[in-house]
């Protein structure tokens, strides 16, 4: 019989942690885009947002150690799956034709890795406050520092590419993720792959409007 | 018709194998694709050179021999059909036909388009056997089964084991294969006491034998000659977490129905 470290060691129990923290990421996905819906009413709005988030130093210490145990179990076993499904086909095909395959399933392992690359940039633009971008960085102004980053024409297209493949990376996680904790039935299936396109679509598209809105100086002129 | 076929020559597991251009001529339209190969073959062997080894054994789509890769797409163009069950109409006459065969590290080479397969016996022996009472002939009746069960454990056991579902996975995953295994005993009264035991064993041994994990590309519902569904996959995820999460520590034989 297999005990837990067996399990996680199998390849089915791989990708259940792999699935169990994209549901913490995608959960995250969805309180940010929350955050940042608020930049679009104003300064006032998102700076307080920021300040009831740091009310309690050990309430948002959980949370972000809950984030980075996700990102870390989600990385590492997307990692080793990869390696595992390399050595599985040492020969390739000379000719090779997908079916079904879809473009979001097909690039899982390009879009997770920018997304990485995103999250660093991001955390070191508006969190650790980095010379990344062009201009001042004002701790604790959270407004500012997205308006300053945002007027920057290739850091509001970094950002917005980002939540693109960010939509593209959730098109298919989100319904992987319910067949990889065993959901997958055919009465279902409609449903979950709907959930999935109208939770990407969403996640993208929220993310995306305080970046474009600023670009298109919609917003701060 | 004529056809010129692009094969893929391999001498042994331990040589590099190469791709041959053979020229097809007069293919009768009617032909399967393996008698196809015969006639190759047999010109082949009459102008002195080898003749192309592939596996094959029912030639009517029930027992799992058969399958190469053709085009990119194991078994070929037509959907739900195996290699041998495949005819030359779907093909346009002067085609070029690439002919490869099923690649992952679990089934290697043997020669040409044949490849050792046993790594599905070790996963299938590792399933072990069903507990069932031998002797006089049981009761009509004394053994429920409902439609939808008996249903979906009749479309678990089509799998004929011919190995596509690897050979078409990007990561020569088995699970399919390991899917409509596990269920297909796993949903009947009778396979129901060692169902933990025997999910355990076979993704154990599935996971030994080196195969890659599913990530949802469902190209091997795509081309599994008999559709089985990706449902068995998710049962598969279902029955493992189930078994290691849920399933109490003993020995269990009085878990039926
Ligand atoms: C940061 C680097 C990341 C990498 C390297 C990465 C990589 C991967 C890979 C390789 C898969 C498996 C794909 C498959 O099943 O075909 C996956 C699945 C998934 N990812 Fe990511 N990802 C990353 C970030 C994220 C983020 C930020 C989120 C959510 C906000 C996320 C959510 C998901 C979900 C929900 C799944 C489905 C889990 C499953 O397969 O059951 N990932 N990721
Ligand atoms: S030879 Fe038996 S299935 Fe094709």
């Amino acid at each position: 019989m297999f005990g837990l470290i067996p399990f996680f060691r199998s390849t089915i129990g791989k990708k259940v942690l792999m699935a169990v923290s994209g549901v913490l990421l995608f959960a995250f996905c969805v309180e940010h885009v929350t955050g940042a819906l608020l930049f679009l009413k104003g300064p006032g709005a998102i700076n307080g947002y920021g300040r009831l988030l740091h009310y309690s130093a050990a309430l948002i210490w959980f949370f972000r150690a809950g984030l980075i145990v996700a990102a870390v179990v989600h990385v590492t076993f997307a990692t080793l799956l990869y390696f595992q499904e390399l050595a599985a086909r040492p020969v390739g095909y000379r000719n090779r034709r997908y079916l079904r395959a879809s473009y979001a399933a097909r690039t899982m392992k390009y879009s997770g890795p920018f997304l990485l690359a995103f999250v660093i940039f991001h955390l070191a633009h508006l969190t650790w406050g980095y010379n990344v971008v062009p201009g001042p960085f004002i701790a604790g102004d959270i407004y500012a520092n997205m308006l300053n980053g945002f007027r920057t024409g290739w850091v509001a297209l970094v950002y917005v590419g980002a939540v693109s493949l960010l939509g593209l990376h959730l098109l298919h996680g989100t319904h992987s993720m319910f067949e990889s904790l065993g959901l997958r039935h055919r009465r279902v299936e409609s449903l979950l792959f709907g959930f999935a396109r109208v939770a990407a679509l969403a996640i993208s598209v929220g993310l995306a409007l305080a970046p474009a809105a600023v670009f298109l100086r919609m917003i701060g002129g | 018709m004529n056809l010129v076929l692009m094969v893929w020559r391999q001498e042994n597991a331990r040589t590099v194998g190469h791709m041959q251009r053979i020229e097809a001529k007069d293919i009768s339209p009617d032909m399967s694709f393996l008698e196809m190969l015969d006639v190759v073959n047999q010109r082949l062997t009459v102008a002195g050179q080898s003749p192309i080894t592939f596996d094959h054994d029912c030639r009517e789509g029930i027992c799992g021999s058969c399958g190469v890769v053709i085009n990119g797409v194991p078994h070929g163009p037509q959907p739900g059909t195996t290699t041998c069950q495949l005819h030359m109409r779907h093909f346009r006459d002067g085609q070029v036909v690439v002919i490869e065969p099923f690649r992952a590290r679990a089934f290697p080479v043997i020669r040409d388009l044949m490849i050792d397969r046993s790594a599905f016996d070790r996963v299938i022996a590792a399933g072990g056997f069903i507990t069932s009472p031998t002797g006089s002939a049981p009761d009509g009746n004394a053994m429920l089964v409902s439609k939808g069960a008996a249903d979906a454990a009749m479309d678990a056991a089509a799998c004929i084991g011919c190995g596509a579902c690897v050979a078409a996975c990007p990561n020569a995953s088995a699970m399919l294969f390991v899917g409509a295994k596990v269920s297909h005993l796993g949903l009947l009264p009778q396979g129901r006491p060692e169902r933990w035991s025997r999910v355990h064993a076979m993704v154990a041994a599935m996971d030994a034998e080196g195969f890659g994990g599913c990530t949802n590309y469902l190209e091997c519902t795509a081309v599994c000659p008999k559709n089985v569904s990706p449902d068995f996959i998710g049962r598969l995820n279902r029955d493992l977490i189930g078994a290691v999460f849920l399933a109490r520590p003993r020995v269990a034989s009085t878990e039926a129905g």
